[in-house]
């Protein structure tokens, strides 16, 4: 629900670009979305297409890197990789994993003309 | 000859690169996908960014921070699902607060998409409060706090307290650092409470740092026992979760325990009171850990 909203700051962000850049259209905008941002990606990516029309945003193309999370065990101490919050350890099955990564929402960078 | 000066040098200016047609030497300028050149600059190229997308809002909620520090405000943001006994709990923690603690200054902002009923419902316990209503938003977000702030007698009251002039307020309002008020931080007689009731919603809320001091997620016993691995991000992101209308558990098939240990599943350190403001059953502590100085 919180995706649009999120659009909106991405375009804010790539409009300010553009005058700071001098640039006049995106061909392709490369934003990272980490496991753990809260972010529901086909929905991000609907709110940018919608948002797009009579932007620089306009046509471009959107690739999302989505890294995995990863947490370190409270149990074995092992550094894993865990797909979801709540997760047990894939290691030793405790419970109780923060994510260290995997939190990040960013415009990483634009090709832009 | 060359078309920017008239020099009669065949270069074409660098950097800007024409499409010739090969029948007949025409070049093309602004063919690319701009549809436009600007001399200096090549056709396509690479913008690194590397900006975070809630940079905007963390700036300020960053401002807000420094803020209600040196304000000696205690801010918390309360959030939940819609029902969950927010407005009822603050109402509840506000007259207590007003016999046990009558020194302690307190406000509220209230957030929701529409109605100001919250706001009103506060403000019958005599308390200040400032209704924030987001139209369609579904969270509040730094600036608005730091607009509904700046209306709050408890923004003026730590004015008054250091005999500050009226201007040096609008001053503020637009730096970016707060050193000037840092000073004062230690002339503070007692902290004072601002409690932030986020719109009930228990997702996007989690995103936005609102320049709390921590997030309160409150759950009542009428929803599912497992709402914190529904809704993780927003229990991953509370400090204390309150677990309320605890005089409804005879009547529920609600597991206090395995609730609890859901919450810790998603974050261990996360601290946990159980509460009626009905009843008033664990108000003392909520009140403790309210008062209780970092």
């Amino acid at each position: 629900m919180h995706e649009l909203s999120l659009a909106g700051n991405i375009l804010a962000l790539v409009e300010g670009a553009a005058v700071r850049e001098a640039f006049t259209r995106v061909l392709q905008i490369r934003l990272e979305v980490g496991r753990f941002a809260a972010v529901e990606v086909p929905a991000l990516r609907f709110a940018l297409e919608s948002l797009a029309p009579g932007t620089v945003l306009e046509g471009a193309e959107v690739v999302i890197d989505e890294p995995p999370g990863s947490a370190v065990c409270p149990g074995c101490g092992r550094g894993v990789e865990i797909v979801a919050r709540g997760d047990p350890c894939p290691c030793c099955g405790a419970y109780g994993l923060m994510p260290r990564s995997g939190d990040a929402l960013r415009v990483v960078d634009l090709q832009v003309v | 000859m060359c078309v920017v000066c008239g020099c009669g040098s065949p270069v074409a200016p660098q950097g800007v690169e024409a499409q010739v047609d090969a029948r007949t030497g025409d070049l093309h300028f602004g063919a690319g996908a701009a549809r436009a050149t600007v001399p200096g600059l090549s056709a396509e190229r690479t913008v690194r960014i590397e900006q975070d997308v809630l940079g905007a809002n963390d700036r300020v909620a960053r401002q807000n921070r420094a803020h209600f520090r040196s304000h000696g405000v205690r801010a918390l943001n309360l959030v939940s699902s819609p029902g969950s006994g927010k407005t009822t709990l603050l109402c509840a923690t506000i007259r207590a607060l007003q016999r046990s603690h009558p020194q302690v200054p307190l406000a509220v902002i209230e957030g929701d998409q529409q109605t100001t009923h919250d706001a009103e419902r506060i403000r019958a316990t005599g308390a200040s409060a400032i209704q924030v209503n987001t139209g369609k938003g579904c969270h509040l977000d730094a600036p608005m706090v730091a607009q509904a702030f700046a209306r709050l007698p408890l923004h003026g009251r730590a004015h008054d307290h250091h005999g500050h002039e009226h201007e040096h307020e609008h001053e503020h309002e637009h730096e970016h650092e707060h050193e000037h008020e840092h000073e004062h931080e230690h002339e503070h007689a007692s902290p004072s409470l601002l409690f932030i009731e986020n719109v009930g919603n228990l997702v996007c809320p989690a995103l936005w740092d609102l320049g709390e001091e921590a997030k309160v997620v409150i759950l009542s016993v009428t929803e599912g026992e497992d709402k914190p691995l529904k809704y993780p991000d927003m229990f991953a992101a509370a400090q204390l979760m309150v677990l309320a209308k605890t005089d409804l558990l005879p009547h529920l098939q609600f597991d206090v325990q395995r609730c609890e240990a859901y919450a810790r599943r998603v974050n261990p350190g996360i601290r946990i009171l159980r509460l009626s403001a009905t009843t008033g059953e664990g108000m003392d502590a909520w009140l403790q850990w309210l008062l209780a100085r970092e």
